[in-house]
């Protein structure tokens, strides 16, 4: 479990990033930070690893705070995937990998071995390995960066916007790659994105944020697509319009499910599962 | 044209080759002035630059420091120091002066080279957990070695044109015949001397330039061209 405690960060500049933040990140569980451009989720996600020190208030990691924990030490006990990637252009694939392990002193061989598992893990092809980053696709190199992340088992996953940089169908096969992952590891995963549908596809819990890291709602995403707190969230979510606008249509058939610009998205049907 | 064909004659001639100073003593003499003078500055140097790009601290002066030293005239800061040193100490005084001139250009060398690397790919190596020093040994110094040895290149070529003027001094390097053609109004030698001069720093830029792409990463270099 990670807790946020009325944390807040102003830059040296005098930008104040995060406001009087508080949170709780439930273990074993997908928090997705979902907000517009400059709300701070970046800011927010690095001050869990400690990239940034909150100007006040505490983060705590299974009750303790991290403010009393080696930086460098806690780092490594965190798997983080940048939001640009930031591989080692200069070591392989592989070798990017196994950084963590490296650096927590697993000899060469055993790290190796351990990387290319980590590779099949998130479906990257073991041929890949000797390869230099720059020599993969975009999506590869964020997959990579998902297996440097997961290399040395840590318990916490920080994600930063990790598939903005590929196309949809690519994002769409990656998002797929990591709710099954997910079902396997069963992380604490905070991710971070600007995506709202990424965000209701991986969140067991949404936090939407207005600038300022200011909660506008949080909540699963049922609650939040069933209850929008206020006009900002309704609008943010598109509540009014396109996809999350349906209607019910009857047909000859039965009733089905029609969306904003009129395009029939599903039929309804008796009795479905799922969450409430 | 003949007096080339004079000079090259000069190189090759049993004067040049066995008199008071035999041209190969002169050659190693010149070279040795060039490479301990540049492997004292780069002690000095590479290792200051390498701070001065990791932390950012220092900056300024560093800047500043490398811009000055390109207005010093080299000769003067060599008579100088002769002058300041005393005249018994010229090898001393000369090497400072080459040590005073090839510094710049390689602490420009390895601050540019270490700031040049890739702001996000620091941050990435922070990230996973590596130290400081670990961020500067295993990212940054290789990352920015190109840019180094191209400080050292410059360094290098500087110094080896100064050491000429080192036969002012004292009577060694390949300076000496320049000197010494000029009281005696020998031009063959004069010129035979200069491009014997010409040819080292023509073949000490080269083994640089070859040494700059060696040293250039595999994965950055893989960069600009096709994966297989
Ligand atoms: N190092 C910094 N120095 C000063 N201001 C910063 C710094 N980093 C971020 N900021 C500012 O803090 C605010 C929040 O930035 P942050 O990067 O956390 O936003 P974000 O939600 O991740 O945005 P994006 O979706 O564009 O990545 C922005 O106004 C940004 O300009
Ligand atoms: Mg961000």
């Amino acid at each position: 479990m990670i807790e946020f405690r009325s944390v807040t960060k102003t830059y040296p500049d005098g930008t104040d990033a995060v406001a009087d933040f508080s949170l709780v990140v439930p273990a074993h569980t997908t928090t997705v930070l979902v907000g517009s451009s400059g709300s701070g989720k970046t800011t927010l996600l690095r001050m869990i690893n400690r990239m940034v020190e909150p100007t006040s208030g505490t983060i705590e990691i299974d009750g303790e705070s991290i403010a009393d924990r080696d930086p460098v030490r806690l780092r490594r006990s965190i798997g983080y995937v940048l939001q640009n990637g930031g591989l080692l252009p200069h070591h392989r694939v592989v070798d990017n990998v196994a950084t963590v392990l490296r650096l927590e002193g697993t000899p060469k061989n055993e790290a190796r071995q351990q990387a290319l598992e980590v590779l099949d893990v998130v479906g990257l092809d073991r041929r890949l390995a000797d390869r230099y980053p720059s020599q993969l696709s975009g999506g590869q190199q964020q997959r990579v960066g998902v297996a440097r992340a997961l290399a040395a088992d840590p318990n916490i996953l920080l994600m930063d916007e990790p598939f903005g940089a590929v196309d949809p169908i690519v994002r769409s096969e990656l998002q797929t790659e990591t709710l099954r992952l997910q079902q396997q590891l069963h992380k604490t995963i905070v991710f971070v994105t600007h995506d709202i549908d990424e965000a209701f596809l991986l969140g067991d819990q949404v936090v939407i944020l207005s600038t300022g890291a200011q909660v506008a709602q949080i909540g699963s995403p049922s609650e939040i697509i069933e209850n929008p707190a206020d006009d900002f969230v309704a609008s943010f979510i598109g509540a009014e319009r396109g996809a999350r606008a349906l209607h019910t249509k009857e047909t000859g058939h039965g009733t089905v499910l029609v969306d904003g610009t009129g395009r029939t998205q599903g039929r309804l049907v008796e009795g479905g599962q799922g969450a409430a | 044209m003949e007096l080339f064909a004079e000079a090259l004659a000069w190189i090759f001639s049993s004067d040049a080759q066995s008199g008071s100073l035999p041209l190969s003593e002169a050659i190693a003499t010149h070279l040795a002035f060039t490479f301990v003078s540049v492997l004292i500055a780069a002690a000095i140097a590479v290792p200051a630059g390498w701070v001065v790009g990791h932390t950012g601290r220092g900056r300024e002066a560093a800047v500043a420091l490398s811009g000055a030293a390109r207005a010093v005239p080299s000769f003067g800061l060599v008579l100088l120091l002769v002058l300041v040193f005393g005249v018994t100490h010229k090898v001393g005084a000369s090497t400072t002066a080459f040590v005073l001139l090839a510094i710049p250009p390689i602490l420009a060398g390895a601050y540019s080279g270490v700031e040049a690397v890739d702001r996000r790919v620091v941050d990435g190596a922070r990230a996973v957990g590596m130290t400081p020093r670990q961020v500067l040994g295993r990212v940054e110094i290789p990352l920015g070695l190109p840019l180094l040895i191209g400080g050292l290149r410059s360094a290098t070529l500087q110094v080896v044109a100064t050491v000429t003027l080192a036969g002012y001094v004292g009577s060694w390097g390949l300076g000496f015949y320049i000197v010494q053609g000029i009281q005696i109004r020998d031009f063959a030698q004069i010129l035979g001397a200069a491009l014997v001069i010409v040819v080292l720093a023509v073949l000490l830029d080269l083994l640089f330039a070859l040494l700059e792409r060696a040293v250039v990463p595999r994965g950055v270099r893989a960069r600009h061209e096709t994966s297989s």
